[in-house]
Parts: C-alpha cells; sequence; structure tokens
C-alpha cells in the first residue's frame, strides 16, 4: 500500500530496511540466544544516522518526526524486535527532553543521541507501580542546587547500556502524581546502580535490569520542566512514543508473515505447495490485510503527532492496542502455518512469536489502552 | 591526504547477455550498480582519509551519463567530489583506452597521493585498468592489496596478496592500488550522506576538457578486438577405474600411452 511517504522519508526507510536485512537478520537468532546487547548493529545505526531522524536539525537530527521514526522502528523490527528496542528505547529516554526539555537541556543531551554516541532509557516502572504509574515511591529531595534521588525503578530497557536516564520520582509525597517530576540522569553519577540483566521470554537482545538510586545527587538543573509536571512529562512522552510500539509491532508481524510466506511456496505436501490449499491462503490473506490495517492506523496517528494535534491520547492507544494485538496474532498465525518448522528455534517464527507478546504488555498494557481510549470515548460524548 | 577512487558502473547480475553481433555486453534495462569490487576501494580510500585525519577523496568514473549515479553513491559513502568523465568520443573504449582516459583526467585533478581501484570490474573481468592507469602516469603500482598497513605522507606499506600467502611491499607515494575484498568490510551509506549526495553536483568532462590525444580515445583508440566470446566447455569428470590394484596399473598404463603430453 502506498502511503505517499516524502523522499526523504523514502531514503530512511529504504536504508534502515537495508541494515535489517543485510546487518541484523543474520544476527538475530545469535544476539537472542546470547542475550548480548547488540553493540556492533547500535554502531552501524548510529553512523548511518538513524538515531537522529525524529531530533530537530538544531540539535544535530535530520529534522523529522515520529513517522520517520516508526519507518526506522518496523523495519528493525521486521528483523529483529529486540534489537529495534536499543533504538526505540532510546527514542522513549529522548522524549521527555525534546518534549519539556530546556534550550539548555536539549543542546547538552540530544546532539549526542542523535549521533548515536550515547543511548537513552526512560525510567517510571516500580516494582508496585505498573499499570498503576501513580504509585511510584521514587523520591526526589531537594537541597541546595541539587536533587537527592533514593528508590528503584524496575524493568528498564536499555538499562546498564544507555548513558542517558530520564527519571520520574516524587518531589512532593504529599501530592500524589501532582508531586512527581522528570529528571535527567547520567550512567556514572554516584549513587546510581544497576541491578541484575533480567531473564525474558522475548526481546532477548534488549538490556532489561533494575536502576537503583541511593542518595543520588543529581544537579537542579537536570530537572526537565519545573517541579510537580512529571506525570505530565511522562504521559506526553507516552501518547507520543506509542506509534512507536504499534511499529514495532507492525514491523515483527511482517517479519513473521515474510517468513510464513516464503515457507508455505516452498513446502509442498500432497503434492503440492501447502500456499495452494485454501486454508492456508486464508490464513495469509487475514495476516496480510491485517497487518496493512494496523499499519495505516499507525502511521496515521504518527502524523497526527508530526501535525502537532493537541491530545493524541485516544489515537496513539488506539494504534498501540490494534497493531500489539495483530502481532500477537500474526506471528502464532505464522508458526501455526510451519507446523512443526514453527516451533523449532532452527526458523526465526517461534522468536517472532515471543517477542510480539511483549507488544501487547509495555508502555501501558492493552488492557489499559482500553480504558485509556473508552475513557475518551465517553468524554467525548459528554461534550456533545 | 588526497586520494582518488576509480569507478565503474556495471550491471547488477551474473547473468548478463552478450550481444550476438558486436561481442559485447547488452546493457539495455538491467540495474547498473557500482563494481562490487570498486566498494572496497571507496571504503578504503575514506578509511585512509579518517586515517590521516584531513585530505580529500574524489571519486571518478567514465561511463555514460547516468554513471553520474554511481558517483552519487560515492559520496553517500564518505568520498567529498564525483568526477563524470564523459563523452561518446569514449565509446567502445578497451582497457588500453580506458586506462589512458582515465590518467588524463588524473593529471588534470593534479593533486594526489593515492589512487585506489577495485582488483578487477565484475563485467570485463580483465583487472587491467588500474595497472594501466598507473602505467600512463609513470607512478608504481601495487595489485590486489588486503592491507594497507602503514601510510604517511611519503610512503606506504602494505600487504599483498599472493595464491600462497601475502607480500608485504613498501612503496613511494603517490601511487597506485588495487584492493580485494578482504581489505575491509564497507559500511552502510549514512542518511547525511545520502542528503549530501542528493544535492552534490558532480563534474562532467567531456573529451575537450582532458589533455589527451584524439587517436587516443574511444573505439580508435583501442587495440582489442573481440573476435568470439564463448561459453567454455564443462570440465568433465574423472574416469574411476574399478579392479584389484594390478588390473588397474595395467589399466591405467594402457591409458597413459595414448595421452600426448
Amino acid at each position: 500500500m502506498d502511503y505517499f511517504i516524502t523522499e526523504q522519508q523514502t531514503m530512511i526507510r529504504d536504508l534502515a530496511r537495508k541494515i535489517a536485512q543485510e546487518k541484523i537478520k543474520p544476527v538475530a537468532a545469535h544476539y537472542d540466544e546470547t542475550e548480548e546487547f547488540a553493540w556492533p548493529i547500535m554502531k552501524i545505526l548510529a553512523d548511518s544516522d538513524m538515531f537522529g531522524v525524529y531530533l530537530p536539525e538544531a540539535y544535530g537530527g535530520l529534522g523529522g518526526g515520529i513517522m520517520d521514526m516508526c519507518l526506522v522502528t518496523e523495519e528493525l523490527s521486521r528483523a529483529c524486535g529486540g534489537i529495534a528496542l536499543g533504538y526505540g528505547g532510546t527514542g522513549l529516554g529522548a522524549l521527555p527532553i525534546l518534549l519539556h526539555g530546556s534550550d539548555e537541556q536539549k543542546k547538552k543531551y540530544l546532539p549526542d543521541i542523535a549521533k548515536g554516541k550515547r543511548l537513552a532509557a526512560f525510567c517510571l516502572t516500580e516494582a508496585e507501580a505498573g499499570s498503576d504509574a501513580g504509585s511510584i515511591k521514587t523520591t526526589a529531595r531537594k537541597e541546595g542546587d541539587k536533587y537527592i534521588l533514593n528508590g528503584t525503578k524496575q524493568w528498564i530497557t536499555n538499562a546498564g547500556e544507555a548513558e542517558i536516564y530520564t527519571v520520574i520520582a516524587l518531589t512532593d509525597k504529599s501530592k500524589g502524581v501532582r508531586g512527581a517530576s522528570a529528571f535527567i540522569v547520567e550512567k556514572g553519577t554516584k549513587g546510581m546502580e544497576f541491578g541484575k540483566k533480567e531473564k525474558k521470554m522475548g526481546i532477548r537482545a534488549s538490556a532489561t535490569r533494575e536502576v537503583i538510586f541511593t542518595d543520588c545527587e543529581v544537579p537542579a538543573a537536570n530537572l526537565i520542566s519545573r517541579e510537580g509536571m512529571g506525570f505530565i512529562v511522562a504521559l506526553k512522552t507516552l501518547d507520543t512514543s506509542r506509534p512507536g510500539v504499534a511499529a514495532q509491532a507492525v514491523g515483527i508481524a511482517q517479519g513473521a508473515l515474510d517468513c510464513a510466506l516464503e515457507y508455505s511456496r516452498t513446502r509442498v505436501q500432497f503434492g503440492q505447495p501447502i500456499s495452494s490449499f485454501q486454508a492456508v491462503q486464508h490464513m495469509l490473506a487475514d495476516m496480510g490485510t491485517q497487518i496493512e490495517a494496523a499499519r495505516a492506523l499507525t502511521y496515521s496517528v504518527a502524523r497526527m503527532v508530526d501535525a502537532g494535534v493537541k491530545s493524541v491520547s485516544k489515537e496513539s492507544a488506539m494504534a498501540k492496542l490494534f497493531a500489539s494485538d495483530t502481532a500477537m496474532k500474526v506471528t502464532t498465525d505464522a508458526v501455526q502455518i510451519m507446523g512443526g518448522y514453527g516451533y523449532m528455534r532452527d526458523y526465526p517464527v517461534e522468536k517472532f512469536m515471543r517477542d510480539a507478546k511483549i507488544t501487547q504488555i509495555y508502555e501501558g498494557t492493552n488492557q489499559i489502552q482500553r480504558n485509556v481510549i473508552a475513557s475518551h470515548m465517553i468524554k467525548e460524548t459528554l461534550k456533545k | 591526504m588526497n586520494i582518488i577512487v576509480c569507478i565503474k558502473q556495471v550491471p547488477n547480475t551474473t547473468d548478463v547477455r552478450i550481444d550476438p553481433v558486436t561481442n559485447t555486453l547488452i546493457r539495455d534495462g538491467v540495474e547498473s550498480v557500482i563494481n562490487p569490487f570498486d566498494a572496497y576501494a571507496i571504503e578504503e580510500a575514506v578509511r585512509i582519509k579518517e586515517r590521516c585525519s584531513g585530505g580529500k577523496v574524489t571519486v571518478i568514473t567514465m561511463g555514460p551519463p547516468q554513471a553520474e549515479n554511481a558517483l552519487r553513491e560515492a559520496i553517500s559513502l564518505g568520498c567529498d567530489e564525483g568526477i563524470l568523465i564523459s563523452d561518446r568520443k569514449f565509446a567502445g573504449s578497451d582497457t588500453w583506452a580506458t586506462s589512458y582516459t582515465l590518467s588524463a583526467a588524473i593529471r588534470k585533478i593534479g593533486d594526489y597521493d593515492v589512487i585506489l581501484c577495485g582488483k578487477q570490474a565484475s563485467d570485463g573481468d580483465t583487472a587491467q585498468v588500474g595497472p594501466g592507469i598507473s602505467a600512463h602516469l609513470d607512478i608504481p603500482q601495487v595489485t590486489y592489496v588486503k592491507k594497507i598497513a602503514e601510510i604517511s605522507a611519503e610512503k606506504a606499506k602494505v600487504e599483498r596478496m599472493t595464491e600462497e600467502g601475502y607480500d608485504v611491499v613498501e612503496t613511494p607515494l603517490p601511487c597506485l592500488f588495487t584492493v580485494v575484498k578482504e581489505i575491509n568490510t564497507p559500511r552502510m551509506p549514512s542518511l547525511k550522506g545520502m542528503m549530501r549526495a542528493k544535492s552534490a553536483k558532480p563534474l562532467k568532462w567531456t573529451a575537450d576538457d582532458l589533455e589527451a590525444d584524439a587517436s587516443a580515445l574511444g573505439l580508435d583508440g583501442s587495440p582489442t578486438r573481440v573476435v568470439k566470446i564463448f561459453t567454455p566447455e564443462p570440465r568433465k569428470g574423472g574416469e574411476m577405474l574399478k579392479g584389484g590394484a594390478e588390473d588397474i596399473s595395467k589399466e591405467l598404463a594402457e591409458l597413459l600411452k595414448d595421452v600426448v603430453i
């Protein structure tokens, strides 16, 4: 389907595809197996300017938007959703600075992110604060021109590998979510440590760790926006980044369909390729149609974000929900089409299926997305 | 360090067709790409520039107007400037005329320390143009280079691949190197490089821009005549003799009597 992307976006997509197919695809199984962080691939993405596609030219980027980021994420995920997350997680960590940071903060951090010289990470989730993000317990106490951070962030993507962290912590516990603030913390800051690397079902090339703050001193200049704005920063960041998760899901689904389609044409049973059987054809048709619908929704929301539409909460939740449910369904069907071969780890589709699952869970479970969508729908009826 | 890279556009397929009348390649309808071996020369040129912190990489190609695309691609991979040497008068050049024309263009560029070429083009497979350029320019050449171990303003120490291993060669500069694929892994283009390439305007030189003997250009200047192109017969498998050692040796001796060596 033709989405009439710009000449620059076509260039970005084609180069991302080339890197994904030539450099990532051959090593995807290796990184899945070893759970190593794919630094050599990050280097290639950095040298090819991929980390800067959505950042302003003034800060060393290419001046594109979330649509550009989605195109890259989709292509990388088509080869490996885990490696793609090193890229996507950096975007998530960079967005609070891009959306709410001061010019000085942007000048200090965004050029290195655009160059891919330093990766970023976003720290919100805690052990007791998942879907209920308002229950975070990490605190930031002001002392002179510093904030002292204490608490533990859990399941942080890129933790340990990234060098720039945006952290949500409470500056005023009595105010609840209105007492939260966002900070930039650099790796190496005294009092900041990382927990052990988590062992995951999928996206195993992505690094997930705890980030532990023990009397961690952060300069007051690293406060993003104002005290009490932490949750607004976090929600705006997630609204903006959700099309990225949707794009990751679309890419994972497409990668699985690529394999299943190719396999169905070469696998012979009852004297003919299984692609000649209507049962298989209908599965393939549904998979292709669902992916295209998910892609169309994802791109539409990404373009809304880039057009500067004020609230995209409902639409970005819809894109994330639909694309991730599609990814789970399509990857499951891809395994089914490939039968016993699909179930074997020698073939990449079972990995796509494992990788797809996380997209229904992180950056807001799909149940939370449905809550968001429904509450917006109900609110909209009240306005009429 | 100023480096010149000579590249060629070739058909992107090994399944090329030959015109039965002219015995040359049919290029119509076949996508053109940078000769794969030249990609290693481009990468090495950019690496030498990065290593010597400064200088310029100029990429040149002789070919039809669309060869400009190859120059742009080279710029997206890190080359600074491109020059397209294109004129109907160059049509039909063999390796002698091509290397003569390229050497005239390189003389016009003037300031260079290193010239890099791929070891051969994937369409003609002659491996003659690189060495030809160095002969026309009367500078040293090292072919089949697999590593540039040391390089300074005056000289370079390189490893030259041989069938048994490699030679270590020290040469004064300027020098021409042809490179093999073992020398590096070419990088991916960068988006900024691609944008620079899009707006880049490669220079275009015709025969009139070069100080060259007109009779040495194009088909007239090409001593090579392609008389016939044919596919060699596939090698036949060997013949297995069966039986005991004594029988086999007798039979073998009889067979060898008929073979004239």
